[in-house]
């Protein structure tokens, strides 16, 4: 391998029946950032069915290329056929960066292309920056939260990352923005394509996606049960764009669902405004939550590590403080 | 039919915590378990011996300590226990990890071969993908359930928005959740035999590997540096009544224009 011959920062642009992750645009936006330094392209890669009516959408946040790779084959995500597709498309164009969102399909795709590229991959990356040498570093939780290692893939190509939904920033979409889109028509190999897809059940959860909310109304044991919930869930309803979160604890005692779990083996969320009521702040809650822009925490226990990441730290009941507080709340926002 | 089960020893990282005078991880006294991903895979590959009949082997690769864990599959009634141990290992990330694995797997025979998801320490869910790659097996991963029919899974595979059913032939890697199933505790008897069954100790000679794409030198990744998370300078904590509280936090939404 000639380092030289790897240029540009590509990211793969995962789309789910037709419609891109929103992981896609925030991997954009870094990747702009990462090209900027590098003085290099920004390249999507986007395989489906299809899909090449979205090759626009990509340039207008931020991709100066997109590589569409429109076969009925890609229609659904399965491993072979994706790697398969991926693989030719890197040993063709030759990045010297791949990024790939950390969702089930990115980190099922990933490890697979970088064990057939024999290259490195460093998971769940949250911050990505360029040295002084031109090297991707990829910073990453470890230990559940409780230690950031900083890893380099300097010897191989491409420097692969993963990176959580959630963490990178979107770019502003530029409906001005101008790029080139180019058609890649992959060879396959469909004696390797040994899973088949029975059936791609969505379960309709009814809810929204904790990471799109403005405010976060997020309990934990100091909550205990399902009618505490109900009072948080009064608090969230006073804002426009609201949902009520958890953190693990109350996932684990079956009282909330999974989805919108907070933390490491959760979700990482940046809200505008978030409450922790009753959190005790365990280092793999934090993980999850300390970039709000905003935290309220109100906790019982004056030496809940929760008070160490918020702005501001209310030692009182919760159970006092939402009602009064939704109230209030309602009031105030109905004055405007 | 033969099952290869990839686990893992792992620190209980629910019990880490930070110093916070010198910013280190305190790692004594947190006790090592069989990664919870892993012990799941497990309890799959004994279901699948309870009701068709199979011979379960489990691996791993680390220190000889390691042999703890492998001892708690013997009782939970693994069949044969394999520890991959070598200084030769040493500083492999996920590629060498899972090369050298496949290099040890190769020399067995296998119809299916079940791993975790993910470890707690590392938490990459990159090892099993990497190495179902240089088998050159088909894989399914985020596996909750698995019906085997003659040389046919079909597995449930968890997603964000719900689940797939994928149907794929053996030989193939699976990758399971934890919450797959609550697995079966060790029985007395399987206690008592597993100190007297032997755990195989397999060196990188034995297996079939280029030397070179293992342990640090086959690691395409470095750890630069790694260090505690700086911590952010506290706001202001009040200890009040909920009126007060409730006034408190009214006028800092106001200040901050969030409401």
């Amino acid at each position: 391998m000639e380092k030289t011959d790897y240029k540009n920062v590509f990211v793969f642009a995962e789309q789910r029946d037709g419609v891109i992750q929103s992981v896609a645009l925030e991997l954009l936006g870094k990747a702009h950032e990462l090209a900027g330094v590098l003085n290099e392209k920004v390249v999507a890669v986007l395989p489906g069915h299809n899909i090449t009516k979205h090759a626009q959408m990509l340039i207008e946040y931020g991709a100066d290329e997109v590589i569409c790779i429109d076969e009925p084959e890609l229609k659904d995500y399965l491993t072979e056929q994706y790697a398969q597709t991926i693989c030719q498309v890197v040993n063709k164009f030759k990045p010297s960066i791949l990024m790939i969102g950390a969702t089930t399909i990115g980190r099922d795709l990933g490890p697979r292309l970088a064990a057939r590229l024999t290259t490195g991959l460093t998971a769940d990356c949250t911050r990505l920056e360029i040295s002084e040498e031109g090297e991707l570093m990829m910073t990453r939780p470890a230990f559940g939260g409780n230690l950031m290692a900083t890893i380099m893939c300097t010897e191989h190509r491409p420097q692969m990352s993963t990176v959580r939904p959630g963490v990178m920033q979107k770019m502003t979409r530029d409906a001005n923005r101008k790029g080139n889109v180019i058609t890649f028509k992959p060879e396959f190999d469909k004696s390797k394509f040994l899973v088949r897809m029975v059936e791609n059940v969505k379960v309709d959860k009814g809810k929204v996606d904790i990471t799109d909310a403005k405010v976060l109304v997020s309990g934990g044991r100091g909550v205990g049960c399902k009618e505490g919930f109900e009072k948080l869930q009064a608090l969230a309803d006073v804002f426009p764009n609201a949902e009520v979160s958890s953190s693990r604890a109350m996932v684990d005692a079956g009282i909330i669902d999974h989805d919108r779990q907070v933390g490491q083996t959760g979700k990482t969320v940046r809200p505008d405004l978030y409450f922790a009521l009753g959190i005790s702040g365990a280092i793999q809650h934090l993980a999850g939550m300390e970039e709000s822009d905003f935290i309220i925490a109100v906790n019982k226990d004056k030496f809940a590590p929760i008070f160490s990441v918020a702005d501001l730290g209310i030692v009182c009941d919760l159970n006092k403080v939402v009602p009064l507080l939704t109230t209030r709340l309602a009031a105030e926002i109905e004055k405007k | 039919m033969n099952i290869v089960v990839c686990i893992k020893q792992v620190p209980n990282t629910n019990e880490i915590k930070i110093n916070p005078e010198t910013g280190t991880l305190i790692r004594d006294g947190v006790p090592s378990i069989m990664n919870p991903d892993d012990k799941g895979g497990l309890e799959m590959a004994l279901r699948l011996k309870d009701q068709y009949g199979a011979n379960v082997t489990v691996i791993t690769m680390g220190p000889p300590q390691a042999d703890a864990i492998l001892r708690e599959a013997f009782a939970m009634g693994a069949d044969r226990a394999i520890l991959l141990t070598d200084r030769k290992f040493a500083g492999a990330d996920t590629l060498a990890t899972s090369y050298a694995l496949a290099g040890a797997i190769k020399t067995l025979d296998y119809d299916l071969i079940i791993a975790g998801r993910q470890a707690i320490d590392g938490d990459t869910a990159q090892v099993a993908p990497e190495m179902a790659e240089h088998l050159g097996l088909p894989q399914v991963s985020y596996t909750v359930d698995l019906k085997y029919n003659n040389g046919l899974c079909l597995v449930k595979k968890e997603t964000e928005e719900g689940y797939q059913m994928l149907e794929v032939p053996t030989p193939c890697v699976l990758t399971v959740l934890a919450i797959a199933n609550q697995p079966r505790y060790m029985s007395v008897k399987g206690i008592m035999e597993a100190f007297d069954k032997e755990v195989e100790i397999w060196t990188a000679d034995k297996i079939d590997v280029d030397p070179n794409r293992l342990g640090l030198k086959g690691s395409p990744t470095r750890v630069k540096k790694s260090f505690t998370k700086p911590q952010k300078s506290p706001g202001q904590v009040y200890e009040v009544d909920a009126e007060e509280a409730v006034g408190i936090i009214i006028s800092k939404l106001k200040e901050k224009f969030i409401i």
